[in-house]
């Protein structure tokens, strides 16, 4: 992929001229368009799991429904949003993500916005968050390096769970995916010097800095920082602030 | 699984974490199904992480994580098998043995499972014991061919 | 133990030499040795007859061969005798000694062994057989007349012939060119031009030369076994497409090949397996083959278990070593796919259809099917198609006929119409992506395009035939439930939407459907259609779309009425036990679960319905039609 090659396009009508890049998605956000999404970060390979960023793209004669996440930008196509093929999808999408998780504040706030207050779809777990978007397990693997979570199944019963739904023995409790989860699933509680990610039942011992006695990150996790950078592990007792 | 037995499996495909699937066929193959411990020292052994190959056990349906029985007792599922009345021959077991697709007498003595159509398609239903195709069954021929086990 | 081949015209001189071996001029005994007839008990039947023959002196003078799969699996075991073409049967073991006696040592046909139609009329030769006398058997000609471990037999027929044309005589674009102009089209379902993927790929760029040549033989349609015969039986002549398309996508570079197999079709890893090992002992797999510079081998990989391994992304995700799970295809596999090298994948016949079109070229091929291709590749649909043709017909089995010949053609003539003497209803063409035609769609032409437009596809070639006792529902319901299990549910408006839909289906099936559900399932419908990332998700409404298009009044009559026509869903049926047909043998009452049918013996007998689980065993043991279902 040439990341320098130009490229000529337009968005509701209006021209304009960028890089190719890997995701339309995020050329629309960078040019200020409000397109929804909820398994997307910048940081993170798309994905493609929520469709909620459906757009229209005409690509020489041809014009079709796609998500834009995973979509690339190239020479020549015509982006249309909000058509009523997008919206009348996009509002079905939501009404199913609402009856997956009815629990989700994220979810409620979007579906809302585009008037979608209710599902005419069975609930069948009234107390589940989790939309499957999958960010937690692919900032784990593609940011960290852990890959401490995995989905297990497929299908309807695709979950996201730690290896046998017991402790997660390969997470280093550095919390990045209860930053970027969108529906506040995961939960992270420090008790008693403890840090705990609730949904992979990991419990791991904090360490407290050597100079000013906060605990600031689990002993795993030092260790691990202390294996993989292959500085002593003595510049890790230190916590961030007083390194 | 003897921790040598499992160093042999991993050289056979070439220590290679992309013949995972082909590795853990093996390891299913030997043990009858993927013992949890087998599967943290294979992770260990290949550097892989345990997320990634639990996922790959739980995609794939021709796993089972859980013990199996002495014998197998599969169901073919497929459309045409299904038009002649296959889940009724699931359901039969199930009666007989009190067991689900999936499950495992408390006896161990069988497991019942479903796979979706083994391309014996003009033979339906089809039921497989033990690696052995039974087709055109119905009622009384499954009776027949569960009554061995029922004596054991 | 033979050495390597060097070139074209070593391959020919080995050829004349195996040639005698493998075609005998005396009497050969081929028996059918597909998954069907070794559920039968096909592979014993070998050594019975080679020991029988011992007996009568004739063990030189009778050639004894398991070969591949015949296609007629219903009336396995079958047994041909040539080269009379007498065609056995439902052989069993002890038939053995007086076939030998009667046929081979004396010359005479067994009346009971042969094929009898439903008119009682007996047909002795198995090319007259109305089963295979109307089918155009090309891909499966040599099924019946080769042992699939032998690649001996496989050359002596003439095989490999079109890979000796290629590398001594053919540039790389010659052959692209070729296979363009034979409108090939995929047979896996997807009918994208062959010739045009071929050409794509080898116009991508690769730095080092790196090319995948991927067999995707993951047949995973409920119903279809087309590919698993062709595997079984005739497994070089895969392998011979693929070193061909190895050829002209990649030569020169740095080619390697892929056989994906689904874990359910053990027989066919193994013959494959065979046949890999010896075309590498010949030097037809390897480095230089037949002297031409290609450096080219196979491997075969496993499936886990997973439908949605057919599709091309996730097929190459499994070999990576990862889940299942497709990706969108903006940029095509051929550009970058396995490993993100540029790859070319075809199905299993599509690859079988190659070497057949280079031995007798390219204005034969087109002479057969339908449609123009000469100046577009989607101008028509050409060569011929293998079909599975089961479910209520009385001839189940492989069917392979031109492009363009009709559904009643198939199913009537050659299928011999429906069984028991019911009426036809409905036949289901192209697994779960496809849909459900009906009565009033029989003459329409069997092409790519055409079933397209009728709302269903050709698929892989799955042709599942219903009768009046079929609920057009319950199908539906059994399509989307399956394609739910089977979906990798990645995006949500496939994961989610199936669940919902297959959790409506399933309302409707047991009485309790609203009148709202089939506005609701349409708009949902739509949604899944529309905005699911691959193809499992874009196609698996058809059979709901196509079963609500053709037969919406048993959708109502569910939800109004409560209603199951076909007598099949379990909640809107009853059984009954008819007084004036009930003999009292009290044979129901025995085997009955819920011990919930009462009777004095040889007076009639009643079911109590409160207690009755709808099992059907009363129906099934009952030797005098007296349980009916209402």
């Amino acid at each position: 992929m040439e990341a320098s090659e130009t490229v000529k396009f337009k968005v509701n009508g209006v021209e304009y001229t960028g890089q190719r890049e890997q995701s339309l998605l995020d050329v629309l956000l960078e040019l200020g368009y409000q397109v929804p999404h909820l398994c997307h970060h910048q940081a993170v390979t798309p994905y493609g799991a929520c469709r909620l960023c459906l757009v229209e793209v005409q690509k020489g004669k041809k014009r079709r429904l796609t998500t834009s996440c995973n979509y690339p930008l190239l020479d020549g196509i015509e982006v249309f949003l909000d058509t009523e093929k997008v919206m009348r999808n996009r509002r079905t999408v939501l009404q199913l993500l609402l009856a997956q998780a009815p629990r989700a504040e994220k979810v409620r706030e979007l579906a809302a916005e585009y008037g979608v207050t209710d599902t005419p779809f069975q609930v069948e777990d009234a107390e589940n968050r989790c939309i499957n978007c999958g960010l937690c397990a692919r900032v784990c693997r593609d940011i960290v390096g852990v890959e401490a979570i995995a989905f297990s199944g497929r299908g309807l019963k695709k979950r996201m769970v730690s290896p046998y739904d017991d402790t997660a023995e390969d997470c280093i409790g550095c919390g990045a995916c209860v930053y970027v989860c969108p529906t506040d699933c995961i939960g992270m509680k420090e008790e008693n010097g403890i840090r705990h990610i609730l949904r992979w039942k990991r419990k791991l011992p904090l360490k407290t800095c050597s100079v000013c006695g906060r605990p600031f990150a689990p002993t795993f996790q030092l260790n691990k920082f202390a294996e993989w950078s292959g500085r002593p592990r003595e510049f890790f007792d230190k916590c961030q602030d007083c390194r | 699984m003897d921790s040598n037995r499992l160093e042999q499996i991993i050289d056979a495909h070439g220590r290679d974490s992309a013949n995972l699937l082909a590795i853990l066929q093996d390891i299913q193959k030997q043990e009858n199904y993927l013992p949890r411990e087998t599967l943290k020292e294979l992770a260990k052994k290949l550097n892989v992480p345990l997320s990634r190959i639990y996922s790959l056990a739980t995609f794939f349906a021709s796993f089972s994580l859980k013990e199996r029985g002495k014998h197998i007792c599969t169901v073919c599922m497929g459309t045409a098998c299904h038009v002649r009345g296959a889940p009724r021959l699931v359901d039969q077991v199930e009666r007989e043995f009190g067991i689900k697709p999936g499950g495992t007498t408390a006896d161990k003595k069988l497991t019942l499972e479903t796979v979706n159509c083994v391309g014996a398609c003009a033979l339906g239903p089809l039921v497989i014991l033990d690696g052995e195709y039974h087709g055109n069954m119905n009622s009384a021929k499954l009776e027949r061919v569960l009554q061995p086990l029922k004596k054991e | 133990m033979s050495s390597k081949l060097k070139n074209a015209a070593d391959l020919e001189a080995y050829r004349k030499r195996v040639a005698e071996k493998s075609r005998p001029s005396g009497k050969v005994v081929a028996i059918c040795a597909g998954t069907g007839c070794c559920a039968y008990g096909a592979l014993k039947l070998a050594p019975a007859f080679r020991e029988e023959l011992k007996k009568h002196g004739l063990q030189d003078k009778v050639m004894v061969r398991q070969t591949g799969c015949h296609g007629f699996c219903e009336r396995g075991p079958l047994v041909v005798i040539q080269p009379e073409d007498t065609l056995y049967q439902r052989v069993k073991i002890q038939d053995i000694p007086e076939i030998v006696e009667k046929t081979l040592a004396g010359g005479e046909v067994i009346e009971r062994l042969l094929y009898h139609d439903a008119g009682g009329q007996a047909y002795t030769k198995e090319s007259e057989v109305p089963f295979y006398k109307h089918q155009m058997r090309l891909i499966l000609a040599h099924n019946g007349h080769i042992d699939p471990t032998s690649i001996d037999d496989y050359i002596a027929v003439g095989g490999y012939a079109a890979l000796g044309k290629v590398l001594s005589s053919m540039k790389p674009e010659q052959v692209i060119k070729m296979i363009k102009a034979s409108g090939l089209r995929g047979r896996g379902g997807g009918g994208f031009p062959a010739g045009v993927k071929w050409e794509s790929c080898r116009a991508a760029k690769s730095e080092d030369g790196v090319r995948y040549i991927i067999c995707n033989g993951d047949e995973g349609d409920p119903g279809a076994f087309m590919d698993r015969s062709v595997m079984e039986g005739n497994p070089h002549s895969v392998i011979e497409g693929m070193i061909i398309g190895a050829w002209a996508i990649a030569h020169p570079g740095k080619p390697a090949g892929y056989i994906y197999v689904r874990n359910e079709y053990p027989l066919a890893v193994e013959r494959l397996g065979i046949a890999l090992k010896q075309a590498r002992e010949l030097g037809l797999l390897g480095e230089n083959i037949l002297g031409s510079g290609l450096n080219f081998d196979i491997k075969i990989n496993k499936g886990g278990g997973a439908f949605v391994c057919g599709e091309s992304t996730a097929l190459m995700a499994s070999i990576e070593g990862f889940v299942g799970e497709p990706r969108a295809k903006h940029i095509h596999t051929v550009e970058s796919g396995l490993w993100n090298k540029p790859t070319n994948l075809n199905n299993v016949e599509t690859w079988a259809n190659v070497p057949l079109i280079i031995e007798r070229g390219v204005e034969w091929y087109t002479s057969i099917g339908t449609g123009d291709v000469r100046d577009n590749p989607w101008g028509g649909s050409k060569g011929t198609k293998i079909f599975s043709l089961v479910g209520k017909v009385q001839n189940t089995g492989l069917v392979e006929v031109p492009m363009g010949v009709t559904l009643r053609h198939i199913i009537f003539n050659i299928g011999g119409g429906i069984i028991g003497g019911k009426r036809f209803k409905a036949v289901q063409t192209g697994g779960p992506s496809g849909g459900c035609l009906p009565e009033s769609l029989l003459d329409m032409p069997v092409d790519f395009d055409e079933l397209t437009k009728a709302g269903s596809m050709m698929g892989s070639g799955g042709m599942i035939v219903m009768d009046e006792s079929t609920c057009m529902v319950d199908v539906a319901r059994y399509f989307t439930h399956f394609l739910a299990d089977e979906s990798c549910g990645k995006c949500v408006s496939c994961r989610e939407g199936l669940k919902q839909l297959s959790l409506i289906l399933q309302r409707i099936c047991d009485g309790q459907g609203r009148p709202q559900d089939l506005e609701l399932m349409e708009s949902l419908s739509e949604t899944i259609r529309e905005a699911s990332l691959c193809a499992l998700g874009q196609t698996a409404t058809n059979p709901l779309d196509s079963t609500l298009r053709y037969f919406r009044e048993e959708y109502i009559e569910h939800i109004e009425q409560k209603k199951c026509r076909a007598g099949v869903c379990k909640s809107l049926i009853r059984f009954r036990i008819l007084a004036d047909k009930c003999t009292g043998c009290m044979l129901c009452a025995k085997k009955c679960p819920q011990q919930c049918i009462s009777g004095e013996k040889k007076k009639p007998h009643v079911i109590d319905q409160s207690k009755c689980i709808h099992c059907g065993v009363c129906r099934d043991v009952c030797n005098f039609d007296a349980v009916v279902v209402e």
